[in-house]
């Protein structure tokens, strides 16, 4: 599982150039440089205005996937044992933005 | 209704794990989620197929539900306490469901799936054998459950709830974005309804705010109290969600749950639709 690639969950059938996908990966951070993924984050993707948008528990792998539309976000991080984490990020038609959330 | 009628804490539920008497029963979006853990002695309904007539878009009808919880070993004098994934959408849709064929004795684990696992509490494979029993359903009380016709006639009349995300109700989005936003319906709300999306009724952890803070949320919004409301989202779940918080909580008994929501009605021919913020007219 660790080092496993951001954004495994699969996209196959989707018409990437009609989505705005923001990805990543949360990680748990060993305190020495390294980290491993975090299965059982919940991430909340929140619009302009801060107001809830979408959420999703993240995969075995840690990672988690939003099909927003053009525009700035917040991607909000909660997990057991763990401050809650904000990420600012611009998602595009056609374009995968990545986020690499570290808790 | 109140809160200790209506929900349960994840300490009540621990202490009630080998209550005869209660069943606990996990209902997700994301159907798998059950199978890679949930809560000890709990029994799974898949939304998809267990809570979906499989021919016609409609829910199941009274012989299918009961067959259903027959099959499950749920029986008329259990009490029923659901829980689910983000934040109760589906929980609190097979709530509704409880409710609509007449099951008194049904409760939400306040805070979900969500909560439980962000206090790191105990998640297990088995999956219990039940007994089948012999459930009994009522005739579909049609008091909480709004239909098309219905909702095009209370425009301009009753308090119309829209408790998508603001992306989805001004049209930007189709669906929540979590999803991909391929679809064959029109966007936009229904003319004069109000946007309140569901997750202002629910703290970050999932758990439902105080009486005070949610009377004063749709107070805000608009809402006028001495009116029926009809909620609605885009497939009948998150509504289900602010359903259960005016209804339950709040005890405003004139609301109704139109489960058909924004897939059905954006795609009526001929009905109005409002684009943008604002509510637009009748």
């Amino acid at each position: 599982m660790c080092g496993a690639t951001s954004g495994g969950v699969s996209l196959e059938g989707v018409d990437l150039a009609k989505e705005s996908v923001i990805e990543g990966v949360v990680t748990r951070s060993d305190g020495n440089g390294g980290g491993a993924p975090v299965e059982n984050a919940y991430v909340r993707l929140l619009d302009r205005t801060g107001e809830f948008a979408a959420e999703v528990p993240t995969s075995a792998t840690g990672e988690f996937r939003f099909f927003a539309a053009p525009g700035e976000w917040t991607v909000r991080t909660l997990a057991p044992r763990a401050d809650v984490v904000d990420q600012r990020v611009v998602a595009r038609q056609g374009v995968v933005a990545e986020v690499s959330v570290t808790i | 209704m109140s809160r200790t009628a209506t929900l349960v804490t994840a300490d009540w539920v621990e202490q009630h794990l080998d209550d005869p008497d209660v069943v606990l029963v996990e209902v997700d979006e994301d159907t798998t989620a059950y199978d890679k853990g949930h809560i000890k002695g709990a029994v799974k309904l898949d939304w998809t197929t267990d809570l979906q007539d499989q021919v016609r878009r409609d829910a199941v009808n009274r012989d299918q539900f009961a067959a259903l919880l027959s099959e499950r070993g749920i029986a008329n004098d259990d009490t029923v306490v659901l829980y689910g994934g983000n934040n109760n959408w589906f929980a609190a849709y097979a709530y509704w469901y409880f409710k609509l064929y007449g099951h008194d004795a049904v409760k939400l684990l306040d805070g979900g799936r969500k909560k439980w696992e962000l206090d790191s509490r105990e998640l297990v494979d088995e999956v219990p054998a039940r007994e089948k029993a012999s459930y009994t359903a009522q005739e579909q009380d049609t008091g909480i459950r709004a239909f098309r016709d219905e909702v095009v006639a209370a425009i301009g009349v009753k308090n119309l709830i829209d408790v998508r995300s603001p992306d989805e109700y001004a049209g930007r989005l189709l669906a929540p974005a979590h999803l991909p936003q391929e679809q064959a319906q029109r966007a936009g709300h229904i003319p004069t309804a109000g946007n309140v999306p569901w997750s202002k009724a629910a703290n970050d952890d999932g758990t439902f705010k105080s009486d005070e803070q949610l009377k004063a949320l749709y107070s805000e919004a608009g809402i006028d109290w001495d009116k029926d409301t009809i909620a609605y989202c885009r497939i009948g779940e998150r509504s289900s969600h602010t359903w259960f918080v005016l209804h339950e909580l709040l005890g405003e008994k004139s609301t109704k749950n139109y489960d058909g929501s924004w897939t059905e009605y954006g795609s009526l021919i001929g009905v109005p639709i409002a684009l943008g913020d604002e509510a637009g007219e009748a």
